[in-house]
């Protein structure tokens, strides 16, 4: 089931707990820094094909940074 | 005349019964004498009038309870006499800042420290100039009478509410523990609606509300306190004295609360061997009836203040008529039970001045 | 066909505004158990927040609730006052560890007793993280602040004070329980927790506290990932985590 996670950069503090938290390990930090100065963190589109929709990034994080979404079929739906 | 509903209580009880009469719903205290009968009478009495009382775990926290009750736009009030007051300082200026109604009264006593437990009008300074930090200002009313500590209480509600502002209500030992006759009365055609259009009761249906003192941005904090600042000035509509035998005197005796009542009875007794001196009594010692006093002073009268402290109001009064004249002033030593003759002497020396 | 859904779902309660909090600080997270426990309770509308002093003074930016700003320690009282006032309406105080165990002790003591009918989220991070660092009364033994620079000297400073431990022990108490938010496991937990404490006030069952482990990566001069393991290492160790006092559970036994 693929799934999706968005980053508000902006919002982004480069804390990186979300790295840890990250079951699959596809989260890394970018070369990219926001307007606040911070360097941000990304999943690089052929990582995201490993997302499993856990989450645990958006839990983790502080700042409301995370927003994850799953594709499900219309049958099987999100758990 | 016989007055059927009238009633032979202590000050401190009209205090307490007079925070009923203007609906008073929550009170706060902690034991201090002289003024222990106030939370003894509203630890049944708020209950029964469907209220709360709490003895709290200490004055601070009292007054701090205060700060939250009021700022849910209810009416309500904690007592204490001057070390206790010297605690709540802390919230009554954060009330101040918040801009919060609370109704704080100081049936005082001997100072400074622990001092004792008898008759002083030593907090007039901490009452009138601030006491807690930062600029701000209470309104505060005097009590002659066992009587005007009912009516003042029930005024010190409405002016809490009307600007949004704590309001002290400075007695002493001699008005909290004299017992005199009230005729008590109940305030007609309260707003039902007071303190609902910015009180805190959930965010239903609308934005937030927030109370608070700290102001971070830039020229915030100077605007609060030029709004501040113009609420006290609005204030001045409040001014309250009384006025007696002023008119034809060469002397005025200028006097607060007790010592403005003790005072009365030597003025009579000397009117009566035809001496000239008459008496403005403060009612209202924040904002104070510096106006009155000047136009007294551009008559040529003489002033005489007596306190009983080592002398805080006289700076007032001295400030009120610094233009054109000046005040002599006599110091009635805290520690001790002032008599109307201990003020003949005195009124005498400053009538031959 | 298929439907994208979105698993994330940040409560509305929780303005989208960007937090002062440095990175990798835990108040953020603690912010959003609040914001989560009140939202599925039904209770924002109904929810008076009480501030304190201290990193978290502007909860009020990014909780949508009325709110009142109280002194240093004083929120319990303050939160007493409200209560006393509006007894319809949740009460809630928002804590650190220098403003409720050090100069609020007895406000926060007192009102436990009295088994007010309120909630505090109390958020231990061991050090006075707005003032810049200095010594708090949880600060552990042996920890460098800017006011025991040489590391909490036992014998000068005294030791770190146990909170939920204390309040447990009061009479007033329907519920104590500390937690940690510093992984998803100990979050989890946190997040009932808080929803729990705010359960039991609806309930009127009396006095509920949770207390937050937290980070201060700054102050603690450290990434926020070794903060993180701080939390696993140190504080865990010298502030177990679990439920201390629990009315309800109490009575099912």
């Amino acid at each position: 089931m693929p799934s999706r996670v968005e980053f508000r950069e902006d919002r982004c503090k480069g804390c990186l707990l979300c790295i840890e938290a990250c079951p699959t390990g596809i989260i890394q930090q970018s070369n990219r820094f926001n307007q606040k100065g911070y360097k941000v963190v990304e999943i690089t589109p052929e990582m995201m094909a490993e997302c499993k929709g856990c989450a645990f990034c958006a839990m983790i994080c502080p700042d409301y940074v995370i927003n994850v979404f799953k594709t499900a079929s219309e049958k099987g739906g999100a758990a | 005349m016989s007055q059927p509903n009238r009633i032979f209580i202590k000050g401190n009880e009209a205090i307490a019964r007079g925070a009923l009469a203007a609906g008073a719903k929550c009170f706060f205290g902690y034991p201090i004498t002289p003024q222990n009968d106030i939370p003894e009478f509203m630890s049944q009495a708020m209950f029964d009038a469907g209220g709360q009382f709490v003895q709290a775990e200490s004055e601070v926290a009292a007054a701090n309870m205060l700060l939250g009750a009021a700022a849910c736009g209810i009416r309500s009030l904690t007592t204490s006499s001057s070390p206790g007051i010297s605690l709540k300082q802390e919230a009554i200026s954060y009330m101040a800042g918040c801009e919060v109604p609370g109704v704080i009264v100081n049936v005082s006593r001997g100072g400074p420290g622990l001092g004792d437990i008898g008759p002083s009008q030593a907090d007039y300074f901490q009452a009138v100039k601030g006491g807690g930090h930062g600029d701000y200002k209470l309104l505060v009313l005097a009590p002659g009478t066992v009587q005007e500590a009912y009516d003042l209480t029930i005024k010190a509600f409405d002016l809490a509410f009307k600007y949004r502002n704590p309001v002290m209500l400075l007695a002493d030992a001699i008005i909290g523990q004299m017992q005199e006759p009230v005729v008590p009365w109940t305030p007609e055609n309260r707003d039902p609606h007071e303190g609902q259009d910015w009180g805190l009761v959930g965010a239903k249906n609308r934005a937030p509300r927030l109370i608070k003192s700290l102001f971070l941005d830039d020229g915030a904090l100077a605007g609060q306190n030029q709004k501040l600042q113009a609420k006290y000035e609005a204030m001045k509509a409040e001014i309250d004295q009384e006025l007696f035998l002023t008119e034809d005197a060469e002397l005025i005796i200028v006097a607060f609360g007790s010592i403005g009542r003790i005072v009365k009875s030597t003025i009579r007794k000397l009117r009566s061997q035809g001496k000239k001196v008459g008496l403005v009594r403060p009612i209202t010692l924040f904002p104070f009836p510096a106006d009155v006093l000047l136009r007294l002073a551009k008559e040529g009268k003489r002033f005489l203040t007596i306190e009983h402290n080592m002398g805080q109001m006289v700076e007032d009064v001295r400030l009120s008529i610094r233009m054109v004249a000046d005040s002599d002033f006599y110091a009635q030593l805290p520690g001790t039970l002032p008599t109307p003759d201990d003020f003949e002497q005195p009124i005498l020396k400053a009538l031959e001045g | 066909m298929t439907q994208e859904i979105r698993v994330t779902n940040y409560p509305q309660v929780l303005t989208d505004r960007p937090t002062h909090y440095c990175p990798g600080c835990h108040h953020g997270t603690a912010h959003r158990l609040v914001a989560e426990a009140l939202t599925d309770l039904g209770l924002v509308d109904n929810t008076i927040l009480v501030g304190s002093i201290g990193c978290s003074v502007f909860i009020y930016n990014y909780l949508s609730l009325d709110a009142i700003e109280s002194p240093h320690g004083r929120a319990p009282a303050v939160a007493t006052g409200i209560k006393r006032a509006r007894p319809d309406k949740i009460v809630f105080t928002y804590q650190g560890d220098g403003d409720l165990a050090s100069i609020g002790m007895a406000e926060i003591m007192h009102c436990a007793n009295r088994g007010e009918n309120v909630t505090t989220i109390f958020v231990n991070n061991t050090v006075y993280g707005m003032t810049g660092g200095q010594m708090a009364p949880t600060t552990l033994v042996g920890q460098k602040t800017t006011t025991c620079p040489g590391g909490r000297c036992k014998e000068r400073a005294g030791m770190a004070i146990r909170m939920t431990e204390i309040i447990a022990s009061l009479g007033g108490v329907a519920y104590a329980e500390r937690v940690a938010v510093n992984n998803i496991k100990n979050i989890k937990k946190a997040q009932k927790a808080v929803r729990k404490a705010f359960d039991y006030q609806v309930q009127g069952l009396g006095f509920s506290f949770v207390e937050v482990l937290a980070t201060c990566p700054t102050n603690w001069r450290m990434t926020p990932q070794a903060a993180n393991t701080r939390i696993e290492t140190e504080m865990i160790p010298y502030f177990p985590l679990g439920v201390y006092k629990d009315v309800k559970a109490q009575e099912d036994k």
